[in-house]
Order: C-alpha cells, then structure tokens, then sequence
C-alpha cells in the first residue's frame, strides 16, 4: 500500500512521506492518550453523581475534575488530533511536503505541555475563574497560544508552497480557523477589559467561538478532505462549500450571548445572538447537504468502509448538534432547558458525535494511508458501535433527564426535587459513558496498530482508492 | 500566494472585526458598569472565600444569576446590572445542578447549617449529591477558644474529638454569607402577593379540610420543604444539638399560634427548646413569603408527624405581621 500511495506522489520521496508519517502518528498518539485520560475522568464524575462520597478528596473533587475533563478533551485531544489531520491534509492536497518538520515538532511539545501544565495546575486549585473553556492559568494558555501560531505558520507554509492551482477547500477551514482561533486565544487572555458585567459579555463570545470558530472548522476540513477520498469522488458542490465558510465566518461570532439568555446582559446582545443562532441554519445546512449529496447513491458502501461510518455519522453529528443549537437558542424552549443537564447532552452531542466522529473518520480513512498500516476489522468496529451507542444512551438520558429537571423548576416543586428525579438518568448517563469509554480504550488499539504497533495488511475498505482524488 | 492572502488574511481581518464588535466592545462598555445601590465591595475574609469557592469550582453546579421567570423567583429578585459591579472573575455559572447562590446568605443565614453541610452535605440533606469538603475542616480534641466545633449530627461525627472549620473553610462561609441581594428601588416581588409553590390557585374549597380555610396540604408540604427542611428534616425533627425538632414541639402544638407565627415571621435566636437551648439563629422569613405562604407551613407543620395544633388563616398571618416584630 505504501508503494502504491508514494507512487501516484511523485511529487515526494520517501523520506518525506515518512517524516510526515511520522508527524501524523505522533499527533495521533498523544492526542489519543488525552482522550483515555480525560474521558477516564468523565465516568468518574459520572459515578460521583450516584456516590458524592467515593473519592471525596481535595484533588478528585468534582470542581477540579470537571474542569480537567473539559479542557483536555478541548486542547489536550481535539486540538492536537484535528492539527495533525490538517497538516497530512494541507501536504497532500497541495502535493508538497510539510513547511517545516521541526515547527510541527514544537506545536506538539507545545500542545501536550500546556495539557500537562493545565491538568496540574486545575487540579491544585489554580483555576483562571471557573470562566468556562478557559480556565488554565493565562501563562499556560500563552503557551497554547504559541502552539497556535506555531501550527498557523506551519500550515500556511506549506499552503504557499502548494504545486496545485488552487487552494483545496479543506485548507481555507483549517488555516481559517487556527488563525481566527489565535484571535480568540489573544482576546480571552486580555485582562483590562474583563470586570464584572463586561466579563460576562467577553465569556460568552469566547466559549461560544472557542468551540464553533475552532473544533468546527478544523472538523469540517476534515470532512472535505476525508470524505471525496474514502468515496473516490470530488466533492458535490465546491462552491456551497466556500459559501458555507463565508457564511459560518460572518454568523458564529455573532451568536455568543446566547448562552446568556435572561440574564442582566443586554436584551439587545440577548436578541442579536439569537436572530444569528437561526442564521447558522444556513452553513450547518448547506454544509450537511453537501456532504450527503456527495455519498449520494453510495450508502451502500459504509457496509465495506469503517472510515466512512465515522464520517457519515459525524455529519449527522453535526446536523442535528448544531440544529439543536438553534432551537435551544430561543427564549421559549431557553426558559425549560437553560442550566440543566440537557446543556451537557448537547455539548456531548456536538463534541462528540461530531467532532469526534469526524476526527476518527479521518484518522481510520488517512492514517493508514501515511503509515500503510490497517487496523483489525474487529477493532474498527467494536469502537464504531460502542461509541455510537454509548453516545445514544449518554445524550438521549440527559436530554429526557434535563427536560424533567426543567419542568419541575418551571412548576415550581422544591429544588431538591430536580436532583432526586435526574437520579435514573444520573445512572444511563454513566452506563453510556462507560461505554464511550472502553470505545475510546479499543481506538487506542486500532492507533496502535496504525502506527508503531503491526497493523493489519489487508486492506480493508474504499481507503485503498485512489490518492488526490479530492485534490 | 494572491488567493492564500485572500482567504487567510480577509478571513482573519473579517473575525477580527467580528471579535471586536461582539467581544471586545462589549467588555469594555458593560465593564464600566457603576454598581447598583447596596451592592459594595467583599471584605478580605470574603474575597478569600470566594477565590476558595472559585479553585474548587463550585460554580460548575451553582448559578449565581437570578432570571426574570417565575422559576427563579425561589432565588430572589432577578438579578441586575449594577449588582456585578465587583465581581470578578464573574460567576454566573451555566449549570444548576445545585441551586442559585444569588442570595443564599438571605435565605439560608445560619452558621452552624453552612459549616454541617460543607463538612458533608447528606448530614441535612439526605438526597444532596454534593461533595463534601470535610478536607476544609479538622478534627481536634477540643476546639480552641473562640471556635465553635460544627455540631455535627452523630452519625457523620469523628468517634472522638470535634470538628473545627479551617481558615478555608471558614471564609468559604463568610463568602456565602455574604451573597444577599440588596433590594432594587422600585422593584416589587409580585410573589408576596399572589403566593408561589405548587398547586393551582384558587383550589376548590371542598379539598380544604375543616378549621383551616385556605390550607392545601400539596402546597404545604412543599413549601416547607423547599424553605424549612433543610434544618428541620423532612421528618420534622430536627437535628440534635444544631436545628430543634418540630415533631412535638410545644409552640407547635400550642392551641395559640402566636409564638409559631412569629417564629416564622421573624425568626428566632438562643432559646431553650425541650431542654437544649439552641445558638443558631433561624432567620425571618416575613421579608420573603407571603401570608399564605405563612400560613400553609404553618398549618403543614402543625397537622404532621403527629402534632395536633390548630390551624391558622391568612388573615391571622396578616394579623400579626401587621403588629410588627
């Protein structure tokens, strides 16, 4: 497979198909050990739900954990996964080599060092004020910060020195949103105009833009790049896909306050952010339809191609994750769902059933093609259906969970009510999770074999098709 | 390379102007919001509490924003503008895994109830899911002067010596103590007249059982369990040592109500209650719950557990909150 691969790019030797091999299995590996890590510290905060007293200690606390859970599925998995699929992507589809190997090395000390530093940092108490997607203390977010600018760099220069005509469409997400994404960094950590209700306004444009100007992006790159290549056809519609980034540019910055809904921040900003939540239906459309319309007629083919399941349903992921996010923008359904436990269902519905999907969608379609290695088809998929069904189980008991939590409140019975009736749904959530988890343990697996470890020879799905097909 | 500029730079440039407009206009115009009336600075003690309620995230489960819905009305007034003038890093939260905690120091003002439910929450609330935080306290021989050990029920008690809070844990408190609300000229809670809780308004008068007119036990109980069990136990009895029992008590089951109406109206400190006397003061209630309110606790209290008191009406409520304190 891998003479096959280096044969149709000429364009390298083989020492650099290496080194970006190598690039791409080192990124993958550590982002995959946060993964285990902080998805370990989730089902043990989904345990302490049922059992507040086991582990009760200073450091396992929930309040330390919770933040730790969150941040490195951010910045210790998510990002360094989406940057090393972005890099494999910017070289191939612009058919040259990597800008430059050693910025690449250094992102990634950078990346797994602010995730080390972070991780410590939380868990002794040092929390940048519990503001959400933020709370690493500001020197250790600098440090992430220049892992950014490292890998913004990086990809840019390998862009420039693209020997394609175009720019392939997957870069302009993936280079947008790192740059745009050093923007947020700059603005969350600028202290002196942060006080009081002025920090409220800055938080919500950061959490929001934290996620939908950074993991979105990155993720959908990976979509337009993956997915012509695993179905060995061009994309449906190019220029919907230049559309929907123009469009998602200009809407998501927008919509920030609308997880400020009722509170003392201004109506106006409270209006504005939900008028532009319900713009956001046209990206997160028009992208999905492209990316439908493009396995049209083939759906028949996720039966033989494992890589293409994961796409397939991180694209539903993100149709229905963000489309929920629309209506949960409206002050109507806001007043039910607004600090329950379905806010957790939906951000484990985006994160997870789209991003991370779409992350592993990408590593099983090109992984194997940088490194000629295959994962075993039991390990594909034993993941693909324990993550698929444990994600079910996890958004489907919160969201039901998190609507009673609502109505009791709203019919007034004493708050201790809420707690008492989230008990069963405390319960799914966690067996769900579990079973994310042993998904994510069996992934492991299959990375190993992708990389350093004896992978499969046979090949296994439409991945063995043609190189640049998407290019 | 033309192109690259375009998307990269044009893009970029659009975000910027984007994150200004949305995020940095913002913050800087609402933080020169001026606080409202009332509403000062935290002492050194407090900001101490509230940097130990930030590094053990507390507000991952506990909102401290009030909205204006009827859902909220349970926390206080909604919250304004003016009241975040010192608050930061600001703490409104996303999740209410916990109740808001706004006004927590308005509505649960007692010491000896704020130290026994960090040290383990499930000592009075039996179904609370929150940590405990016994790391903030130790266990001593004998508590140094000028300590008073946390009157922890036996069952969560150490086998010898007593617990006494930490510095931790004792700005924690002085922090939560400190979270009451300053009222809003001009704002009026509509809940003081037409009386919130469960149940539908009006009930027909044929569910009222005979001598309490009014009285609807649903709504009673759970009044009194969202104000009153948190100390009295939804078994009415109280904890030993710490919070006086209902179930039998004698003011409860006086045939004349005027102690236990007052005691609710407004609340009571260092009396002798079957033989202990109890320190912790119960704070007043007359400021936050209407006379229906009043009288439907009142009335729930005195027809459970076995008491036999007699029932109360709104008018006799009223009657008395209008004698004053």
């Amino acid at each position: 497979m891998q003479t096959k691969v280096t044969a149709q790019q000429s364009a390298f030797t083989s020492a650099e198909d290496r080194t970006l091999a190598s690039v791409f299995c080192a990124y993958t590996v550590t982002a995959t050990f946060w993964l285990l890590f902080a998805t370990a510290v989730g089902v043990l905060m989904a345990y302490k739900f049922g059992a507040p007293d086991f582990w009760s200690g200073e450091w396992l606390t929930f309040g330390r954990l919770r933040p730790i859970h969150t941040n490195d599925t951010f910045y210790g998995w998510a990002s360094p996964a989406l940057v090393a699929l972005a890099y494999y992507v910017a070289a191939r589809s612009s058919r040259t080599p990597l800008y430059s190997v050693k910025l690449a090395w250094i992102g990634l000390v950078l990346f797994n060092l602010a995730a080390v530093a972070g991780t410590i940092a939380l868990d002794l108490g040092f929390n940048d004020g519990n503001l959400e997607y933020r709370e690493w203390p500001w020197p250790i977010r600098l440090i992430f910060l220049a892992a950014l600018l490292v890998t913004a760099w990086n990809l840019i220069g390998t862009v420039a020195r693209r020997r394609t005509e175009e720019i392939y469409l997957s870069n302009w997400y993936t280079i947008g949103g790192v740059l745009w994404t050093c923007i947020i960094a700059v603005v969350a950590i600028l202290p002196w105009y942060q006080y009081g209700l002025g920090q409220v306004a800055v938080s919500g444009f950061y959490m929001h833009n934290a996620v939908g100007m950074w993991f979105t992006p990155l993720a959908l790159g990976v979509f337009y790049y993956a997915l012509p290549k695993v179905l060995s056809r061009p994309i449906y519609s190019y220029s919907l896909g230049v559309f929907a980034f123009w469009t998602n540019l200009v809407f998501y910055p927008i919509i920030g306050a609308h997880h400020f809904l009722f509170s003392p921040l201004p109506w106006f900003l409270q209006t504005t952010a939900i008028v532009f939540s319900v713009a956001m239906l046209v990206p997160v459309w028009g992208g999905t339809a492209n990316f439908l319309l493009t396995m049209r007629g083939r759906m028949h083919g996720m039966a033989r191609s494992v890589p293409l399941m994961f796409i397939f349903v991180g694209v539903i992921g993100y149709l229905v994750g963000s489309t929920q996010g629309t209506f949960e923008a409206f002050r109507s359904l806001q007043e039910v769902w607004h600090f329950t436990n379905f806010t957790v269902g939906h951000s484990h519905l985006t994160m997870y059933g789209f991003v991370t999907f779409a992350i592993w969608g990408g590593v099983y379609a090109l992984l194997p093609l940088a490194t000629g290695k295959q994962p075993q088809l039991l390990g594909l998929t034993l993941h693909f259906w324990m993550a698929l069904v444990g994600s079910f189980i996890y958004v489907i008991s919160l969201s039901v969970g998190g609507t009673i939590q609502g109505l009791n409140w709203i019919h007034g019975a004493p708050f201790i009510q809420s707690v008492m009736d989230m008990q069963s749904y405390w319960v799914w959530r966690g067996v769900g999770g579990s079973l994310m988890f042993l998904s994510h343990v069996v992934f492991a697996w299959n990375v190993w074999c992708m990389t350093y470890g004896v992978g499969a020879k046979a090949s296994l799905d439409a991945s063995s098709s043609t190189e640049g097909a998407s290019a | 390379m033309n192109k690259l500029i375009l998307i990269a730079g044009g893009s970029t440039l659009v975000y910027l102007t984007l994150a200004v407009l949305m995020g940095v206009l913002p913050g800087i115009m609402l933080s020169a919001t001026p606080p409202g009336p009332g509403v000062n600075p935290l002492t050194a003690l407090q900001a101490r509490g509230r940097a130990v309620y930030v590094a053990s995230g507390c507000s991952y489960c506990h909102t401290q924003q009030v909205r204006p819905l009827d859902q909220d009305k349970a926390f206080g007034r909604p919250s304004a503008p003016g009241d975040f003038a010192y608050q930061t890093p600001e703490l409104l939260g996303s999740e209410r895994t916990g109740p808001d905690l706004t006004n927590v120091g308005q509505r649960q003002s007692s010491v000896v109830w704020q130290y026994i439910h960090l040290y383990n929450p499930r000592a009075v609330v039996p179904q609370s899911i929150m940590p405990s935080f016994a790391w903030m306290f130790q266990v001593v021989n004998s508590a140094p002067s000028g300590v008073e050990p946390v009157a922890l029920p036996k069952a969560y008690a150490p086998t010898h010596g007593v617990v006494v809070p930490r510095p931790d844990a004792q700005a924690l408190v002085a922090y939560l103590l400190a979270l009451k609300q300053p009222s809003l000229p001009g704002y009026t809670d509509a809940s003081t007249e037409s009386t919130r809780g469960a149940g539908p308004q009006g009930a027909p008068t044929s569910a009222v059982p005979p001598g309490a007119p009014g009285y609807d036990p649903a709504k009673g109980k759970a009044l009194f369990t969202a104000t009153c069990a948190a100390c009295h136990q939804a078994t009415g009895e109280g904890l030993p040592g710490a919070f006086p029992a209902l179930k039998g008590n004698a003011a409860v089951n006086d045939a004349d109500p005027t102690m236990h109406i007052h005691v609710v109206l407004h609340g009571l400190q260092g009396v002798n209650v079957g033989g202990v006397v109890y320190p912790s003061p119960m704070p007043p209630f007359g400021t936050t719950l209407s006379d229906a309110d009043v009288a439907n606790i009142i009335n729930y209290e005195r027809s459970s557990w076995g008491n036999h008191g007699g029932a109360v009406t709104d008018e006799r409520v009223a009657a008395q909150r209008a004698k004053g304190n």
